[in-house]
């Protein structure tokens, strides 16, 4: 079963309350019905997703629509600012000690990808920091751990401390941070084994192990698939261990991710870095923002509203749509929407963001191909003032020499006569009569 | 017959041991699965829509996934409604009810077996996505077929991961069973033809094949696990007689596109769900049976080699609501 990107799921509600100028309680009661499901659906814990619902809701219910937006997107926008207010900030900095070494523990569940993780962080650390890291097998459990770490030493050159698998994970932990010491490593990063949360043996084990050798970063691993329970594994590795920061692995996957906001929700620590491969340089800085998005499986509607936010110049709006009240809408005033529009992205893109724009009319009989765009602007800049503001003077040696002057024929500049006077006579129709009242429908620029 | 009697019967069927040891796993499954649904019936004595709305979080949190909540609950508000029932405790039978509806969807209920060969040579192929326990599934298959009396053999497959086949050898010895290898970065359908051409020689009975762990949307990799699939069936009739996907049970929402892509790949017969012995309940099994008719055959519930027994859904809901079927009887 496919994800249904939340794009989709407001598709409806959308179209329902478009051309509201307020966001009223009943909008906004639909909308965040869709966007919990939608957050449940990428894996969000649900105690997780019922606060924000209600912080939402308090901060959506009558806000007024921004220019460029329309309800729907709105209240995407404020679900967006919530999501990202959770996230935090930026976090992918590892702590240094004041004297080095610095001792890094890397602690999880089985199969969450810790000792792959600590491959990755060694070649990171040595690769962009500039450090000489050394690692420590200390998971004597799992069969051949050791081995795998010893192997992915080999494969970065890297130096790997073990004593087998007859020897105590705490007293391996202790001798290697003596030996960093002593061969001035500067950082000691130690690959314990994985354990479920609830086995209070090996949880007193990672106690011990983070007695003996006071380590300057616990980090926690979490398979970024991991579902409802993400939020039972971080709180109890948390209480117990106090962890600094958290790695999300297997994001190279088709996973939403969810569980990344239930562990920053119920730990409050941060992200610090992504894993997204099986290469050992596929360790990456966390995003914030852009596991929002992913979390939505709604980037496309997220960075139209931020494309809107920036590229739109309210005042422009606001004149554009005193120009479309009193039908002096120009070829000029078409010319710059336009570029406005064009600022934003690919015409197609565009419209692939706009829930529900195919089915505008008026839209469908302007050919919105790129091609067709560039030689719209080629036809206008080939006109002159006068013709700009007044089409009517446009007579048939004029349109000869603006076909000329564009590279392109009478005939394209025929259709787009045809097709601004279709416009206007539209605006006129929507602006006419109803005064106002269709503000909120109004606010794709190019209309 | 009540329904919760008809569990019992069926459960004391099975022998105490296996029992025990399910329960045992899933106690903690269990304790708060069950003590959030007593507490929801003891907290709300009318059937409304508040009560459903708890009830549906509940399910969500157990990883049953939002679709067949969604539709379990619909499908609960209309039998509730049609059999007019007023108080909650009447509610919770419907529950598990259907919650074993969902799963069996008028299939026979009864335990999914293991479908070997019993005359020649049988191969099982396990594939999943990294992590989730592939290897040790492997290994204590192997011990489990070996205690039936089988003789194993098994193929590492998985040549990319870094000691992944050392891994595969340590269980190798554990179970007592040999292992076909090549080495590290080596063609791992060559590795399962030669596992395959030694079985066949040694006339062994089970030749389980180890494959690398891979995320579903890997094309190419989910390919290379399509070749693999194919020197099998190319060199024993009827092979792979049994395709495992091992899963994770504490994986959310992505477990159903992993079964799906991976169905199209190597055509799934069963699933293993491991980890159950945490706090995950893996409740995703019952939505992917559901949607894609897979069934769950065996389930992980610890670390030692013993910890590997048959799944049955009926022992599966009576984990989940345990505690209030001996109420129940109790009361009876």
């Amino acid at each position: 079963m496919a994800f249904e990107g939340l794009a989709d799921r407001l598709q409806g509600t959308i179209k329902k309350i478009t051309g509201k100028g307020k966001v009223t309680e009943q909008d906004v009661k639909e909308m965040t019905r869709e966007v919990r499901l939608a957050l449940l659906e990428a894996d969000v814990n649900f105690k997780v997703v019922k606060d924000l619902i209600k912080r939402i809701k308090e901060r959506a219910v009558g806000q007024d629509v921004l220019q460029g937006l329309n309800p729907g997107q709105q209240v995407i926008k404020v679900v967006k600012e919530e999501l990202a207010e959770l996230m935090g900030g930026e976090q992918s900095k590892l702590e240094v000690a004041n004297k080095p070494p610095t001792v890094v523990m890397m602690v999880g569940l089985q199969g969450a990808g810790k000792t792959t993780t600590s491959g990755k962080l060694a070649n990171h650390l040595r690769k962009q920091k500039n450090r000489n890291p050394m690692l420590v097998a200390a998971d004597v459990y799992r069969p051949a751990a050791i081995n795998q770490l010893e192997t992915l030493g080999k494969q970065l050159e890297m130096p790997v401390y073990s004593e087998g698998t007859d020897a105590n994970p705490v007293e391996i932990a202790k001798h290697a941070v003596n030996k960093a010491k002593e061969e001035h490593y500067d950082y000691v990063l130690i690959d314990t084994a994985g354990r479920l949360h609830v086995d209070e043996g090996l949880m007193d084990e990672l106690q011990n192990i983070k007695e003996a050798v006071n380590p300057d970063e616990i980090l926690l691993v979490v398979d970024s698939m991991t579902g409802q329970d993400a939020v039972n594994v971080a709180e109890s590795f948390d209480e117990q261990l106090d962890v600094s920061g958290v790695v999300l692995t297997k994001l190279d996957g088709d996973t939403r991710g969810g569980a990344a906001l239930s562990i920053k929700a119920v730990t409050g620590k941060p992200i610090k870095f992504a894993a997204m491969g099986e290469k050992l340089d596929q360790l990456e800085a966390f995003h914030p923002d852009r596991m929002a998005s992913r979390i939505l499986g709604m980037g496309d509607v997220l960075s139209l509203i931020e494309k809107a936010e920036t590229d739109v110049d309210e005042k422009k709006a606001k004149e554009m749509e005193q120009k479309m009240k009193d039908a002096s809408f120009t070829l000029d005033d078409f010319l710059d929407q336009m570029g406005q529009v064009r600022n934003m992205g690919s015409l197609d893109e565009i419209m692939n963001m706009m829930p529900g724009a195919g089915k505008m009319k008026g839209l469908k009989n302007m050919q919105l191909d790129e091609k067709q765009i560039d030689y719209v602007e080629a036809i206008i800049r080939s006109m002159t003032l006068k013709e700009r503001t007044d089409p009517s003077v446009i007579n048939a040696s004029r349109k000869k020499r603006i076909a000329q002057g564009s590279g392109t024929s009478v005939a394209q500049v025929n259709r787009l006569l045809k097709q601004f006077n279709e416009m206007k006579k539209m605006m006129k129709q929507m602006m006419g009569g109803k005064k106002g009242k269709k503000k909120g429908g109004m606010n794709f620029p190019f209309m | 017959m009540s329904f919760f009697k008809k569990l019992k019967d069926k459960i004391s069927q099975q022998t105490d041991q296996v029992t025990d040891k399910f329960k045992d796993g899933m106690t903690k499954t269990r304790d708060s699965f069950t003590s959030k649904v007593n507490d929801l019936v003891a907290r709300y004595r009318k059937v409304d829509e508040e009560f459903f709305e708890e009830l549906e979080e509940i399910l969500i949190s157990a990883d049953v996934g939002v679709v067949t909540v969604m539709t379990l609950i619909e499908e609960l508000e209309l039998e509730v409604k049609r059999r007019n029932i007023q108080d909650t405790e009447a509610v919770k039978e419907v529950i598990s009810e259907k919650l074993v509806e969902i799963y069996y969807d008028g299939d026979e209920e009864e335990p999914e077996e293991l479908q070997l060969n019993e005359d020649g040579l049988s191969v099982i192929l396990t594939v999943g996505v990294n992590g989730v326990g592939k290897t040790t599934t492997i290994g204590k298959l192997a011990h489990r077929l070996k205690a039936e009396g089988k003789s194993v053999l098994l193929a590492a497959g998985d040549t990319f991961r870094a000691g992944a086949i050392d891994q595969l050898e340590v269980w190798g010895e554990r179970a007592g069973v040999d292992v076909i290898k090549h080495s590290e970065g080596s063609d791992p359908a060559a590795v399962i033809y030669d596992g395959i051409q030694a079985a066949k020689s040694r006339g062994v009975d089970v030749l389980i094949c180890d494959t690398a762990g891979r995320l579903q949307n890997k094309v190419n990799l989910m390919n290379e696990l399509a070749k693999v699939k194919k020197v099998i069936s190319r060199e024993v009739d009827g092979a792979p007689h049994e395709t495992l996907l091992v899963l994770d049970a504490t994986t959310g929402q992505n477990a159903l596109s992993q079964a799906k892509t991976f169905k199209e790949a190597t055509d799934v017969s069963g699933i293993v769900l491991t980890k159950l012995d945490g706090t995950a309940r893996g409740g995703i099994v019952l939505a992917i049976k559901n949607e894609m008719d897979i069934p769950v055959k065996f389930v992980g519930l610890g670390e030692r080699m013993e910890d590997l027994q048959p799944f049955d859904a009926h022992q599966f809901v009576y984990g989940l609501f345990g505690d209030l079927t001996t109420e129940d009887t109790q009361e009876e």
